[in-house]
């Protein structure tokens, strides 16, 4: 099954909403409670990195069988240095975003830990695509 | 009634029942459907917690509790009455009077419920201090099931300690083995105001048996208890009563009674959709850095239950008024601690499936996939004239082979104006769903 997800920069409050219908389908297919848990927490955190960081994506999952695959497309700032942005702590998000609860610069190696795979492509200027895959 | 290993606390009467579908929009599981003219619950997603029961604007929900007259099947015959009972009365009727009243009606001997709620809360407390946090209360038995069914991966953080009712029956039970009572001559009968706690006594949770024999609806009671004041019926008995009761415990079944005693950041959310959104947000994990949650499925907590027949504020304000006259603590909490520390604790809760489309993941996701097409060819108005309670659960209906598609009324429409569905047809379909006498002229 293939499913796609608009996510707009800067509305926080829709934030979350292709990880809550994602983990809705996954409930009702039976996944195993700990893997709808670590594909909602690795979703939700890339969601919400778009909103925070990005002007605009789309969400690409494909549910079947075996696994979730996920790809996350955002036009954006891209990331200048990834391995600098996978470091768990670092963080270039506001003090706006910031008091809203968000940035605390964990996102990127919080996704990473809960997929079985994921891979980054990042164009400073263009933007930044995730790929998170889980395995049932 | 579909066979299933789990007690239901609720009936649907099929001669009452006129098939309004009131129940139907208020289910949180959406485990009712309307068909052949009548409501249909599917019980292995029913969580008992009331709703429909509440909705229903013709009394056509039945509530499976005791027969009042097992009581006397028992030499020893103690009612367990809770803190809500109290204050279903105006605060001018005396609780002796009550209490007397009790006794006229057969029962030997009246406990409060909420006695064992001073030695709970200091359990509670060191538990929370050790567990994962956050901890939700394990007091109200709809939220336990809204989980089990529907929050399967939150199980673990429902507190395993027992509620008070439990631990309150527990005492009685070892009190009279104590006192070399023979424990077949012991009743121990709950007074409920809570249909969920129905459930719960008879399919108790977490590796547990219920000491307590029978359950009576409060609401009937009330109305015994109310009827019998009125008359004066004069009173020929003596009762035993344990009235003691703290302040902690009258409060302990009101909105934050409980969560205002748990140290750290502690929250009270009261009303099955409250409850069911913040559930949602914690199991994505958008919640962070609380430490307890108490969350009851009726508005008002306890005092918005299901069986309390008085309006759910003038009861709450009649607990905190009941509450404001006794100190915060009682007599016998130390005898609590020496006889229930042992019992108050219960095993991890397991989750209930709900199986949606299939067990086999190939065919769920054919199914699923099935749904989803469908619901786009419905109106999303979520009308409730196929019976059932939303354009979605008609898609996830018909692709599991439970539904048809003419049973949208939009569709029906579409079919009729383009010459492909006749009058009598459509008829037939309305009658299958809504009852055969339904579109008969009156």
């Amino acid at each position: 099954m293939n499913l796609e997800f608009k996510v707009e920069g800067g509305d926080f409050t829709l934030a979350g909403n292709a990880s809550s219908q994602i983990k809705k389908m996954l409930k009702q297919l039976n996944v195993d409670p700990r893997i709808v848990k670590r594909v909602v927490i690795a979703l939700y955190e890339a969601e919400v990195n778009i909103v925070a960081h990005a002007y605009r994506g789309v969400i690409y999952a494909e549910i079947d069988p075996r696994g979730v695959r996920l790809k996350l497309e955002d036009e954006g700032p891209g990331i200048p240095d990834i391995n600098q942005a996978m470091t768990p702590g670092f963080s270039t998000a506001s003090a706006q975003v910031r008091e809203m609860g968000f940035g605390a610069g964990m996102g990127l190696p919080n996704i990473s830990e809960n997929a079985d795979e994921f891979k980054i492509e990042s164009e400073v200027g263009k933007g930044t695509t995730l790929f998170i895959n889980f395995k049932f | 009634m579909s066979s299933t290993t789990y007690n239901r606390a609720l009936e649907i009467l099929n001669d009452v029942c006129i098939g309004c579908s009131h129940c139907m929009k208020v289910c949180p599981t959406e485990a009712l459907r309307v068909k052949g003219g009548k409501a249909k619950i599917h019980s292995d997603w029913c969580i008992d917690c009331g709703e429909c029961y509440r909705i229903c604007p013709n009394r056509a929900i039945r509530v499976m509790d005791d027969d009042f007259k097992q009581i006397f099947k028992y030499t020893k015959r103690v009612l367990l009455v809770p803190s809500v009972f109290f204050a279903q009365f105006d605060d001018s009727i005396p609780r002796d009077r009550i209490f007397e009243i009790i006794g006229e009606l057969g029962f030997t001997d009246v406990c409060s419920v909420e006695q064992s709620v001073d030695t709970l809360l200091d359990e509670e407390r060191e538990y929370v201090k050790n567990a994962e946090k956050p901890v939700i209360s394990s007091f109200c038995p709809a939220v336990i099931r809204l989980i089990q069914v529907r929050f399967p991966s939150l199980v673990d953080r429902i507190m395993t300690l027992l509620p008070p009712l439990e631990i309150t029956a527990q005492y009685y039970k070892k009190r009279h083995e104590v006192d070399g009572g023979n424990p077949d001559e012991l009743g121990l009968f709950y007074l409920t105001p809570c249909i969920g706690k129905i459930a719960a006594v008879k399919s108790p949770v977490g590796g547990y048996t219920s000491p307590i024999t029978g359950v009576i609806n409060m609401d009937y009671f009330f109305n015994k208890v109310y009827l019998a004041y009125k008359q004066r019926i004069p009173i020929t008995t003596k009762v035993r009563v344990s009235g003691e009761i703290s302040s902690k415990g009258i409060l302990y079944p009101t909105t934050g009674g409980e969560s205002r005693h748990i140290e750290g950041r502690t929250l009270a959310i009261d009303g099955m959709a409250n409850v069911t959104d913040f559930l949602e947000m914690l199991e994505n994990e958008e919640i962070e850095g609380v430490d307890f949650l108490e969350l009851r499925a009726c508005d008002e907590s306890c005092a918005g239950g299901i069986l309390s027949h008085r309006n759910r504020f003038l009861t709450a304000e009649t607990m905190r008024n009941y509450a404001a006259q006794v100190p915060d603590t009682h007599n016998l909490v130390q005898d609590y601690k020496k006889y229930t520390s042992a019992v108050i604790h219960m095993e991890q809760i397991e989750p209930r499936s709900m199986v949606k489309y299939d067990w086999d993941i190939e065919i769920a996701l054919e199914k699923m996939e099935k749904a989803r097409e469908l619901k786009d060819l419905f109106p999303g108005i979520d009308c409730g004239a196929c019976g059932a309670p939303s354009c979605e659960a008609l898609a996830e209906d018909i692709a599991k082979g439970q539904g048809d598609i003419t049973s949208c009324i939009f569709l029906r429409t579409i079919y009729e104006k383009r010459g492909e569905l006749g009058i009598d047809e459509a008829v037939k379909i309305m009658e299958k769903i809504w009852g055969d006498s339904r579109f008969d002229k009156r």
